[in-house]
Parts: structure tokens; sequence; C-alpha cells
């Protein structure tokens, strides 16, 4: 029904007519197009959705908006005035405190309401104001000195200093903390995501999901949904013109099922209908018969002969693959080894909690300004999209094309298909353009997380403190379909000697298929799991061998010369010892001379330090080729475009390109722009996973300006006619022994002359070897050490990380500051996964199907951070940067444990830590915890 | 997803009462429905066909004194409470516990008669009201009168109140007086359970260095809120002392058992927590009553 509202939006006063079950959200974003305010998860949960209502911040996602008759609320979009930044804006800009963006308003939006009310707030009470204003990007501790910063110039005082990481030889713009691209945009809530885009005529879908984790479909009857009015299409398996299958690495996941379900977030029939109320409704209307069958929920259960065999074209049934890294002599290891310890370990799977859900829009052929089927999207990977939407329609993927959006958010969980095909289908079938878009709840239950694992490792060291021999096997949860669980669990066992040398080694990996969630990519790529074992078992033989754990890592560091497990020589770029002395040195210097102490007690609270150390190589690798392209074309304004299809979902590859090329153009970086990810327009980048694209398309970008660059020196010498080896670039200038030209009048000359001002590059990463052939597997990999300082409430269990000392070899910080804040983001999502994090599954049906039940790290969980680069430059890497990525969240949550070891006397074995339990193994005299948070039941 | 069809908000209680009428049966009185809506989209339920919104109706927006009695209309959000001084220094438990209820955009919308109209047997906001010996008045069936806080709560999600048609409006305490005073802490965990593990809230009177009267909350100790009346015949004529307090932390282990509920606590780790939390906010009450000064703390965190 419509109601008549008045309600002041940003200083206008607005009077019409408005649906009555309209939230404020809604009505804003639909009704007035301010899509600056984004919705996350509708549960009054995530505060990116956060307006002020005459002043005070709610949640607009659930504020109807007719409790807003007569107020006067304030958007993202009513903080500049005209041109003109309001200082909160301007400061997360300049203090690097926006990344995806896509919480950024909301973050903003709290933020304003704190200064408003106390311009000169503490970090606790930031803390407190931005409590549950989640980000997923960032790790909160740029956002926390932006707010003070802008506090400050509203005080009418100077800004805060930017915290930017010492780095050296900083070049021309390489090694420079410009902003990120589009960041204007994302401050002042213009940047379209995708469910930021409308088109006339379009349709809103929906999927409907499995209702059981294993059945057989019996039947679908769609004949009810169709007969709705206001529906326009309801599509099953029977509509997918080509095969009926997706998959990154394995094609093994129906696009719509058929005969069987395998999980609950299987798709079974999608619809298009005229409103999204519609689309839901018809969703109820479709029938389908099933027939449940038996659950396997467990992969060790899985790898049993009674076990269902789910997939059964599979040739060897449920265990997806077997990996296996052989090395050395492993019995003759253990034999010469002084000290064996041997642990199991179990982490759960855990969810990348990205804070934009998936949404898709296919637009069909015809529709103008469309001659191809174009999919909007934002996703990490729009070329194999292009590919697996060819393959399920049936047609040319050159017939198809993908526009990538800006992503909020991705980690890892926006590489596999989503909507993509379904969206595209839909569009075919109604000659509409059709937008999906996941609701969180549908978010949380459809796509790959983190593979849950066991792990049971022994390792062996000699009494002066060598690593002698690593033995492991590990279990990993892949779900329902493989997605990237053969890359991801191999990552898992070629890393589980940890950053050391270990001369003989024997590790082997299950990958099982389950009916829970698929498990795929998540920043740290399966080696966050086997680090929460590595790492431990060093602490445990280092006391066993009473060595300092300090020493022992430095012991048994990997440095130039070492041969690694998968019996890659170590040529170069290895800094590990360096990452280890930095983060020994600031815990020494946290005690102020006092001596330092690994464990005190004060009171009813114990207090630890804990380390661990992390690698993490760089790109694809395992012989997989790698490769980018890039186009560069400079213009007659004075401005260049690189384009690639590489994507940007808020760790900046967009700011890394345009830094290149301006590097080698000598431009000023504004002059520089990018365009990412359109089949049509940009060449083929790759994936955006294995922390690749710095170093690869890193690599694409700088080599296609110096070709760009060698193309303008020959027509600059010619116009000026002067000898090419004496042009110089200076600031968008072309100058030789008292000539010079502008960049834009050369690109004019080169132009009349029928010359072209635009190159592309195809760069190869160097090449790899598979696993098993000795060879490098790998082309570069980065290193860390991270110590973490806790609390631990000794009569309640709770824990508190105060502090987290980093210290990095990335090769080279192409851009400090947004790379420190990959770091920060990378360390809190990791203690997340430590602390808070688990996506709780019950005989395959998801009990974390609301983002309440799934808490990622806010702002009051953020410790202090201090970050250290290491440059140790990669020979072949772009300016000698490696990736940066992942490496961040990988020995956060080792290095916690080994602190509330320290701090307790007890060991945790299991994450994320249950407080409960820990308390009463203290109380017990308990030394090992096996159990978890979602063991409490 | 469509969560309502009509949503309406009265200017007055007749209004909202006419209403409720009108649609007889069929729409439902929300606050702030940071609840309400909330789990209607967690169980993917049926659109609610109309709402009746009872915040800006002035009379339940008000706190105020009257007659030695403070009063809060159910209508007032989290937040006003834990900004208002008069119940810092009268009410200090109920400021602590509003001062944790959700996150600051859930407390700027969300009341405390939608806590308790909600009638979670561990409500933060109830636990605090049971230990003020709160009393709530309500339009049941009709007609309007007070009731004891705790008869509000009939089972776990349970009230007195129908909210199709009755109406939650306002609650009255007493303030704290000379040697009077309340503290409230909860226990949480930062995993996905929104729910505190226990929640414990003390009111208590001192007569010099003697406790002459008490009132003891802990929640969730059972289906509704309740009190813990053997734990405050203990107290009462005990000397205000470090000892009493441990006697009584030890005594409140005894006398209640909590359960295990899953993916929240283990019933152990529960009567661990009865022990601390009796220990630190008798701790807190007493320094409070001695000093005649109050501070709240936690709030916000």
């Amino acid at each position: 029904m419509m109601a008549t509202i008045n309600i002041t939006v940003n200083g206008q006063q607005i009077e019409r007519e408005v649906d009555e079950s309209r939230t404020l959200a809604q009505f804003l974003r639909n009704d007035l197009g301010l899509t600056g305010t984004k919705i996350g998860c509708e549960e009054a949960e995530c505060g990116i959705c956060t307006v002020l209502v005459d002043g005070v911040p709610v949640d607009s996602c659930v504020y109807p908006v007719l409790k807003a008759q007569g107020k006067s609320i304030k958007s993202v979009e009513g903080l500049a005035e005209g041109e003109t930044l309001h200082p909160i804006q301007s400061s997360f800009i300049e203090h690097g405190a926006v990344q995806c963006g896509y919480c950024t308003p909301g973050l903003m939006m709290t933020a304003t309401a704190l200064l408003n009310e106390n311009p000169d707030p503490s970090e606790q009470d930031i803390k407190v104001a931005l409590k549950d204003t989640y980000c997923r990007c960032t790790g909160y501790a740029s956002v926390i000195r932006a707010i003070q910063s802008a506090g400050r110039e509203l005080r009418g005082e100077t800004p805060l200093p930017v915290n930017d990481p010492a780095v050296s030889e900083p070049m021309h713009v390489i090694s420079r903390s410009v902003p990120p691209q589009e960041v204007r945009a994302k401050v002042t809530g213009q940047a379209k995501y995708t469910d930021d885009i409308t088109f006339p005529g379009m349709l809103y879908a929906r999927t409907l999901r499995s209702r059981y984790p294993h059945a057989k479909i019996l039947s679908i009857s769609t004949e009810k949904a169709k007969a709705l009015p206001g529906v326009q299409a309801v599509l099953t398996h029977a509509d997918v013109p080509g095969e009926n299958l997706h998959g990154l690495v394995y094609r093994d996941w129906p696009v719509l099922c058929d005969t069987v379900v395998r999980y609950m977030g299987d798709a079974v029939a999608i619809v298009a209908a005229d409103t999204e109320d519609l689309a839901a409704e018809a969703l109820k209307l479709i029938e389908v018969e099933y027939e449940p069958l038996p659950v396997v929920a467990d992969p060790q259960y899985a790898h049993t002969a009674e076990a269902p065999v789910l997939h059964p074209e599979h040739p060897t049934g449920n265990l997806l693959k077997h990996i296996k890294v052989r090395h050395g002599d492993i019995e003759a290891g253990f034999a010469q080894a002084d000290v064996i310890i041997e642990r199991e370990y179990h982490t759960p799977t855990t969810e990348h909690a990205f804070l934009e859900p998936e949404c898709a829009i296919g637009v069909p052929a015809g529709y103008p300004d469309h001659d191809k089927l174009t999919v909007y999207v934002g996703s990490q990977i729009p070329y194999q999209d292009r590919n697996q939407l060819g393959l399920a329609l049936g047609v040319p993927e050159e017939s198809v094309r993908v526009i990538g959006t800006l992503i909020g958010g991705g980690f890892g969980g926006k590489e596999d298909i989503a909507g993509q095909i379904h969206v595209a289908m839909l569009a075919n079938a109604t000659g509409r353009p059709v937008k999906m878009l996941y609701t969180r709840q549908e978010s949380l239950v459809f796509h790959p997380k983190r593979h849950a694992t066991t792990i049971r490792m022994k390792t062996g060291a000699t009494r002066d403190g060598k690593l002698i021999a690593v033995q492991a096997e590990l279990y990993g949860d892949a779900g329902a379909y493989a997605s990237l669980s053969d890359k991801v669990l191999t990552r898992a066992t070629t890393h589980a000697t940890g950053p050391y040398a270990v001369p003989n080694a024997k590790i082997d990996c299950f990958a099982m298929y389950t009916n829970n969630v698929p498990s795929g990519a998540f920043r740290g790529f399966g080696v966050t799991q086997s680090a929460f074992a590595v790492e431990q078992n060093m602490d445990l033989l280092a006391a066993e061998l009473g060595i300092d754990p300090v020493q022992f890592r430095l012991i048994n560091a990997q440095k130039v010369g070492v041969t690694t497990a998968t019996g890659q020589l170590l040529r170069e770029s290895v800094g590990l010892i360096e990452t280890i002395e930095d983060a020994w040195k600031d815990m020494q210097a946290h005690h102020n001379g006092d001596g330092f102490r690994w464990a005190w007690r004060d009171g009813h609270k114990a207090y630890g330090w804990g380390i661990a150390c992390a690698y993490k190589n760089t790109g694809l690798g395992g012989g997989a080729p790698d490769k980018s392209e890039a186009e560069i074309e400079a213009f007659e304004d004075g401005t260049v475009e690189v384009r690639t299809a590489a994507a940007d979902m808020g760790q900046g590859l967009a700011h890394v390109v345009a830094q290149c090329a301006a590097e080698e153009l000598k431009l000023p970086y504004e002059k520089v722009r990018v365009l990412l990810c359109d089949t049509d327009l940009t060449p083929n980048g790759g994936p955006t996973t294995a922390s690749r694209q710095t170093f690869v398309t890193g690599n694409a970008a700088r080599l296609a300006a110096v070709a760009l660059r060698d193309a303008l020196t020959q027509s600059a010498a010619e116009m000026m006619d002067v000898p090419p080896q004496t042009i110089r670039y200076e600031e968008g200038l072309l100058r030789s022994n008292g000539h010079q030209v502008e960049m834009g009048r050369l690109v004019h000359w080169m132009k009349s002359h029928g010359l072209t001002s635009r190159v592309r590059h195809e760069y190869y990463a160097p090449k790899t070897q598979p696993l098993g052939s000795g060879g490098d597997m790998h082309f570069a990999f980065s290193y860390a050490t991270q110590s973490a300082l806790v609390e631990v409430d000794m009569e309640t269990g709770e824990v508190h990380v105060l502090k987290i000392v980093s210290s990095t070899d990335i090769g080279r910080a192409i851009n400090p500051l947004m790379l420190q804040g990959q770091i920060e983001g990378g360390i809190v999502m990791a203690l997340g996964h430590c602390l808070t994090e688990a996506y709780i599954i019950e005989d395959g049906v998801p009990w974390s199907r609301l983002l309440a039940r799934y808490k990622m790290p806010s702002i009051k969980h953020a410790p202090e951070i201090v970050s250290h680069l290491v440059e140790h430059r990669s020979e072949a890497g772009p300016y000698g940067a490696k990736g940066v990525g992942e490496i961040p969240s990988i020995n956060t949550t080792p290095a916690i444990c080994n602190a509330i070891t320290n701090a307790t006397g007890v060991r945790i074995y299991a994450t994320p830590v249950d407080q409960d339990a820990l308390l009463l193994a203290i109380k017990n005299g308990q030394t090992e915890l096996h159990t978890a948070w979602q063991h409490v039941r | 997803m469509k969560l309502w069809h009509h949503y309406h908000t009265p200017s007055s209680i007749d209004e909202a009462l006419a209403l409720l009428d009108h649609y007889g049966g069929q729409a439902r009185v929300i606050a702030g429905g940071t609840d309400l809506l909330v789990d209607l989209r967690a169980e993917e339920g049926e659109p609610f066909p109309a709402l009746v919104d009872i915040t800006a109706i002035p009379e339940l927006t008000i706190i105020e004194t009257r007659n030695n009695q403070i009063i809060i209309g159910a209508g007032v959000t989290h937040n006003q409470i834990v900004r208002s001084p008069l119940l810092a220094a009268n009410a200090t438990c109920l400021v602590e516990s509003c001062g944790v209820v959700g996150g600051p955009q859930v407390r700027n919308v969300g009341t405390l008669g939608g806590n308790v109209a909600h009638a979670l047997p561990a409500g933060d906001g109830t636990t605090s009201l049971v230990a003020l010996d709160a009393e709530a008045e309500i339009i049941l069936n009709g007609e309007r009168r007070w009731v004891p806080i705790l008869e509000m709560y009939q089972g776990p999600g349970q009230s007195l109140i129908n909210s199709t048609h009755d109406l939650l409006l306002r609650f009255r305490f007493a303030p704290s007086g000379k040697g009077e005073a309340t503290a409230f802490k909860r226990i949480m965990r930062p995993q996905g359970v929104a729910l505190p593990i226990l929640g414990c809230a003390v009111w208590l009177r001192l007569d010099g260095a003697t406790i002459v009267e008490s009132r003891v909350c802990i929640a969730p100790a059972g289906p509704t809120p309740l009190r813990v009346g053997e734990v405050e015949a203990f107290l009462n004529g005990q000397p205000a002392s470090e000892r009493t307090i441990h006697q009584t932390a030890e005594l409140g282990q005894k006398v209640l058992h909590p359960r295990t509920s899953k993916y929240r606590a283990t019933a152990d780790y529960r009567r661990e927590m009865i022990g601390v939390l009796l220990r630190r906010t008798l701790t807190l009450a007493v320094q409070r009553a001695q000093t005649g000064a109050a501070v709240p703390e936690g709030v916000g965190m």
C-alpha cells in the first residue's frame, strides 16, 4: 500500500507517495536512487547501511521508512558540500581507510555522528561508536586514525600525519603512497557496484535452492510459478542450452540440478519476475519432489567404503585428490631425530563475509547499447566466467561479454560461478535485463568457503635445534563440488613444512567430497590451515629442546640456498630471517628495557607473547602457465589508459597497474586511468588469486608501458629530429637537448602520421614445474613473522589480543600505505579465524545461515598493529615486488595460539578458541584443548 | 523480502488501541523492531499484515520522576536510557545493561519495552528491571494496570501481553536511596551468539557496614527471569565484606542449576560464571553503596 511521506533527505525536503512496506534503505536506494547507502545483511548486524536519522545513526536496512516520517535523514551523499569533501571523507582517503569501499559509507556515517557529538574521540570512544559497523578489508587501524584525524580537522587543528611505512628506494611513483583509483567515488557514494546498476525494463531473479543436503530429485513442476502474474520466466535444468556443468578446475557443478542435489546451496530452478517480491513469491510455487539420501558430512567418513559415492563419474570416488609431497628419506629422518612431536589439529570451515553479497545482471543481445549478451558482475575471474558462460549456453564464448563492476570484497570467494550463467539464461529467455542479487543468508549457504581440515603433524628435530623430518596427514573437506579444492589443498600440502629447511618430508593430503558447502579459494589458500599446525609444533619442539622459540625459528628459517620440500632451490628474495629479527626487536622494545618475558600475571589477567612465521607462494605455480596481458594507450590530452581484465576487489590492483605505467612514462599518477575487467575492451589479466596480480599484471602493465615508451620515443625523435637515446621523460614532457614536446601533442602528431599510440603486452611469469617433478614449483615466495600479545582473563577464559607485531618480506612495496592496509586487514581477518569465526554445518545443514551466527571481528577486537616491511627484491617481480594479498592471514592464528599457551599453559588444537573450554581446562589443570566453539553442545 | 504490508505510527494510546482493534488480531505492535523484524527475516516468515509503531506516542517516550518513582516509557530507546543522568545515578544497573544491548545503531532504535515484550529469559534490560523490582504498566484485555515485572514473563519468548491487542506502556521503580546501589555485568562470547552466556544484576541496601536488603537476578537460570531467593536471604544481615561476597558467590553456584545451551555455554562454565558475576557485581554494588557514587561501567562494549 502507498502512503505519503514527508521527510528531509540530505537537506532537501521531500513529500511523496511511498510503499508502506519499504525500509529506509530501500527508499533511499530504489525510490530516490541514492545508492551510496549499501545493504550488507538486512539483519542489523553489519552496520554498513548506517544513515543518520535526526543526527542519530541507525541501521537503515531494518528501519521502516514510515518511522522516519517528519525526520531528517543524512546519507553518504550528503556529506560533501558541492565539490568540497567533508573532513571525514578526505581523511579516509588520506589515511588509506578505503579498500573495497562497500562498508565505507556506513563507517563514515557512524563516525560522523560520533564526531558531531565528540570531535576529540579517544580510540576507545571510536571502538564504542563503531562496534557494530563492520569492515572486512582494512583491519580498522587506518579507520581509527582517519576518524581521529578528521576530528582534529573539525576542531581546527592540523590533521594527523599519515602512518606511512618506511620503504627503501622510492622511485618516481613506485613505492609512493598515492591514493587508490576511484577512491573519491567510493567516499562520496557515487561508486557503482553491481546492485547499484539498473536498466529500464529490468527484471529481478531469484534461485530456488535445495531443501536437503543430499537427495534425489524425483520431479520438478514449475507450472504454478509460471502462472503467477508478473513472472516472466521459470527455468530448470531442461532449459540449460549447453553443458549443464561448470567448475574452475573440475567441471562437476550443475548449473541447475537435474537428478540429484549434493548440498543445501544447490540451484534447482531460477525465476525472473517484475519485482523482487514476485520472484520470491514464485519460488514458493515451484514444486520439487525429493527423495532424501544419506548425508556424507565428514571427510574422514567420506573416505570409508560404506560412504555413499557423491560423484560416481569421478575415478577415485569421494577422494577428489590425494596430494603427496615426498622429500628425502622420512624414516631415516625420524631415526636421526632426538625429539619428536606429533599432534592433531582441527580448523573449521570459515566464511569470507565480503560485505557485498553476490550480484549479477544479464542484458540480452540487442538491448540498447548491448550488441552482445552481456553479464555485469563483480567477479575475480572475468575471462573464465566468459568461458563458462559460453560452455553452459552452448555458444562461442566470444559471443558473450562480461563487464566487471566494482567488487565489494572477495578474498577468494568470488572466483566460482554464482549467478552469472543464471542471469544470462534468464536474459535470453525473457529478452530483458535481469538482475540477481543474493541475500546475505543465501550467500552464506551458497558460496564456497575455507576448507575445514584435520591435520596430524609429526615433527622431528635434533638436539642442536635443527628440524630433521616432517610427516603430516591432512584431511580437507572439499564439500559438494571441487571448486578450487585441488589447488588449495595442494598449497596446504606443499607449505606443510612451514618456511623452514626440512631435509626429510612425507606429506599426504586427502581432498574429500562431502555434502557440505563446497570449499574453495580463501585468502591464505590452504596455507592458513597447515601453518596452524606447523607453528604450534614448532613451539612444542622448542620447549622440548629447551631452545627459545625465536632462536629455534632462526636456526631453521629458510634462506637463499635452502631446498624446499618440493625440491625447489631458493635462489633469491628470502627475507624470513630479517622478519623474525624485526618482530623480536619489537617484542623486546615493548618491555621498555625491563627485560623481555614470554608470560606474566597481573591479578586475574594472564599475559603472553607468541610468535609464528609464514611463507606463501606468489602466482599459480605448479607448472600452470601464469600470464597476464595489458594494453596501454596514450591520448592527445596527455593522459594514458591501462586496460586489463584483472580484478580489483579492494586489494588495490588498479593503483598498482597505474603506478607501473606512470613510473615507466614518468607521468604524474593522476594522468593514468585504468579500465579493468571488460572482456570486449580489456585483455586477459588472468584470475585474481594466489597473490599474483601485482607480480603478473603489474609486470604486464609495466612492460606495456615500456613498449609504449619505445614507440613514443621513436616518434618524438622523428618529430623533434633528435637521436632517440637523448630523449628523457619528465612529468608528461619528452625532452632532448633544449627541445621538448608534450606527450599529448606527440600523440596527436603520431595519429596524424598514421601511427598508433596503443600497445599490448603479454607477460609470462617465469616457468614453474608441477609438484613431484622436483623443480621450481613457484617463481616467488613472500615471508612473514608475526608475534601476538594476548591477555587472558583467568576467571572467565576471555581472550583479548592486545598487540600484533608483524614484519613481511614483500620484495618491494609498490604502494606502502595501501600495502600496509593489506597487512592490517589480513591480520584482523585471521584474528577472526582464531577467536570468533566458524561456519557451522550440522549433518550437511548450515547452522550459520545468518550473519548473526557468523561474527567476524569488529573494531572492538582490533589490536594495536605494528607492521614492518622487508624488501628483498624478487628479480622478476615488477620493481622487485612479490605478492602480499594472502601472507598476512597465515601466521596470525598460530601466533595468537602460541601466546595463549604461554599465558595460560593450555595449548589450542582447534579454533575458534572457546573461552568456555579454555577456562575449564585452566581450572582442571589440563594442558591441551581439543574442542572449539562449535563443540559446545 | 517484504516484512510487513501496512505500517502505522499512531500518536496516542487510544489511536494505537483503535488500530489494533481495527485489524482484529492481524496487526502487531512494534517499537524499535530491531528484534521483531530481524527475527521475521531469519525465520523467513510471512509478512505482518500490519504493524502499529508505538514510538511516536509522546507519553511512551518519557523518562521522568513522579511521586518518588522513576518512570520509563515503553518506547524509550536503549540509548536514551544510557544517556540519562537520572538513571545513571538512580538505576545504574539499568544503564549498564541497556548499554551493552546490540550495537549503537540498534540501541538508537531498539527499546526497553520491546526487550521486555520479547520475553527472552536473558534480556539484559530485563535482568536489571528485575533487580530494581520494577513494575510494568500494561493494557491487558482493555484493562490498564501495573504488574510486577516478573509477571510479564510466562515462558521463554512468551509474554503476559498479546502484542496483537495489548499494550505495554511504561515501567516504574524506586530510585536508589541512601545506602542503596545496583550493578550489572554479563559474560558474552565473541562468536555468533547474540544472547549473553549469563547476566547478573544486583540491588542492595547497606546500613553502615551491613547489607540489610538485596535483590539478585541471574539470567538465564530458567525459562523466565527469576530472583535468586536463597542468595538474597543469605546476604541480608551480612557484613558488606569480601568474605560475604565470596560466600555468596559459592552459594549462588550451589543453588542455581544452569544448563548447557548449544553454541552458547556449557553448564559447567555457567556455574563458574555465576561465581564470577556475583563476585564482580556485589563488589561493585557495595562500593557504590558505600561511596554514594555510581558511574556506569562497560557501556558500549
